[in-house]
């Protein structure tokens, strides 16, 4: 029998007598959790600790996008979602991972700044010569297996993006 | 802003294309570091920003505020919005100088306008600084080249907030990176004409363009007038926005709206004279007129003019399109503030006057 929320196999059976009228409930292990049942036991544990594994996994992630906050104006990620409006520039290092989908998404794929720059673009210029080649050596790391290589590059280009130019390679 | 010399504006004013490009506009938006963004700004902190910004505009060489081959000359005069009157807000918005928004928001906030009406720089909008240049007709490069005039000048004076990934930082994130918006209004009869509206708007989207109304976001077109703006401004240098956006996008569009009039006159050609000559009949008959109906007549009269079918002039058009909105109407017969019915009266009497001859007009 398929579950009553999707196609896979029920492990759950339940008769819920409400008053005159009683209803089946057939439940997979995944929304059976989802509901609160307590699973059968002949199902084996292998096969429920990556869904809970996973559940826990998306749970966690909206519980921490949903709390934090941007430590210079006190914005909550949740506020943000509500408004679509940032409260101060270092917002958008506090909610960076969740802003660089939003942005790229609105920018049709773009993720980095070509245009002038408050110094006149010499700075931006030599910045975004040095993306280009740390992108292509990371590229060829990869292709090599050079993965420690990579995690350097990796680490370099980070560098790269930060508002402080201290950390600025180069 | 200068109600005694209300026809400065943009808005009443022609230019290359203008059978099709109403305005071109570039607006820039911009940050000052060290202050939060409006949605967490006190207003002590909005009263600093405005103080900050009013010592740059001070500083502006004189020359900054004027576009090339303008005639009024730069400089910028600063309008406290809190204690401009309402009037004065409204014409504002009616030269689309500021949005409707802007003009009726609450707090601390203010325009620096160039004596020429061209470039102006909006002060605690949804950014700190919204710098913005508006010429008649489809001149792009020229209101590019006097905004980052501009911003290059303020610059001088304040630092703006400035992230090496994400460009310019705005309060909106999908405004980052170059910050600019550039937008055109297009008279678009003709395809409103051939139903070809959802077409257009579905190309429109195609080449990453928003389409809005006749007051910009959240409006609806009246008068088959539409803004079209660029939507993306991360990702490209400005110079290729712009070359996109005037040499791809606006040709594209103005050559749709060509296209549409040329096989409307063909195929419904008495339907088009009696469209445009009804709305003629209209504006010099009517003894009530309101604005949204008056701007729809100018509309069709406008289009009738642009191919060639009634002999008036364009300019008197695009004056009275600016004219018949109701803080412009009382700038001209004040009695058009008491009340609708006399202002109906007013603008119905106005368009009487532009149009008939004036042994017909009696009364």
């Amino acid at each position: 029998m398929k579950c009553d929320q999707c196609e896979k196999a029920a492990i759950v059976h339940e008769t819920v007598i409400k008053g005159p009228s009683a209803t089946e409930v057939h439940l997979c292990a995944e929304h059976a959790i989802a509901a609160g049942y307590p699973l059968p036991i002949d199902q084996p544990i292998a096969d429920i600790m990556p869904k809970l594994a996973e559940i826990a996994k998306v749970e966690g992630t909206k519980l921490k996008e949903r709390t934090q906050s941007c430590v210079a104006c006190g914005l909550t990620f949740t506020a943000f979602r509500k408004t679509g409006m940032l409260g101060c520039p270092a917002c958008y290092e506090a909610f960076m991972p969740m802003l660089e989908q939003i942005i790229s998404r609105a920018q049709g794929g773009a993720t980095h700044h070509l245009g002038q720059s408050p110094d006149g673009g010499v700075e931006a210029e030599r910045i975004q010569i040095l993306r280009a080649k740390l992108m292509r050596d990371l590229d060829a790391a990869i292709s090599a297996e050079q993965y420690e290589r990579a995690a350097k590059l990796r680490d370099e280009l980070k560098a790269l993006d930060s508002p402080d130019p201290a950390k600025t390679p180069g | 802003m200068n109600p005694a010399q209300p026809f400065s504006a943009a808005m009443s004013q022609i230019g290359p294309d203008c059978d099709v490009v109403v305005t071109s506009r570039v607006r820039l938006a911009r940050n000052i570091s060290g202050f939060p963004f409006l949605p967490r700004a006190s207003n002590p902190v909005r009263q600093e920003i405005l103080r900050v910004v009013r010592r740059a505009v001070d500083r502006c060489p004189r020359q900054v505020g004027a576009n090339e081959g303008s005639e009024g000359g730069g400089g910028l005069r600063w309008i406290d919005l809190p204690s401009a009157n309402s009037r004065d807000r409204i014409l504002l918005s009616e030269r689309h100088l500021v949005s409707r928004q802007f003009a009726n928001a609450e707090g601390p906030r203010a325009l620096a306008l160039s004596t020429d009406e061209q470039s102006s720089v909006m002060v605690n909008e949804e950014d700190h600084l919204r710098i913005q240049s508006l010429c008649a007709g489809s001149r792009l490069p020229d209101a590019f080249e006097s905004a980052f005039k501009l911003e290059h000048s303020l610059a001088e004076t304040m630092s703006f907030s400035f992230h090496p990934r994400w460009g310019y930082l705005t309060a909106c994130p999908t405004n980052v990176g170059s910050g600019i918006r550039m937008s055109a209004m297009l008279h678009l009869p003709g395809i409103v004409i051939m139903k070809q509206v959802d077409q257009v708007k579905r190309a429109a989207r195609d080449l990453h363009v928003a389409v809005r109304g006749y007051y910009g976001e959240g409006s609806e077109s009246i008068g088959d007038f539409f803004q079209f703006s660029n939507q993306n401004t991360l990702g490209s240098p400005e110079k290729q926005l712009l070359e996109e956006f005037h040499s791809v996008v606006l040709p594209r569009l103005i050559g749709y709206e060509r296209d549409a009039r040329v096989a409307a006159v063909a195929r419904h050609h008495t339907r088009i004279m009696d469209i445009v000559h009804h709305a003629l009949g209209n504006l010099i008959s009517r003894y009530h007129q309101k604005a949204d109906d008056a701007t729809k007549d100018l509309s069709r009269v406008r289009f009738g003019v642009v191919m060639g079918l009634l002999p008036i002039d364009l300019s008197l058009v695009q004056r009275l399109l600016l004219q018949v909105q109701p803080a412009h109407l009382s700038i001209i017969d004040p009695r058009a503030l008491e009340g609708d019915l006399m202002e109906r009266e007013v603008r119905a009497s106005l368009l009487r006057q532009a149009f008939a001859p004036p042994e017909t007009e009696k009364g």
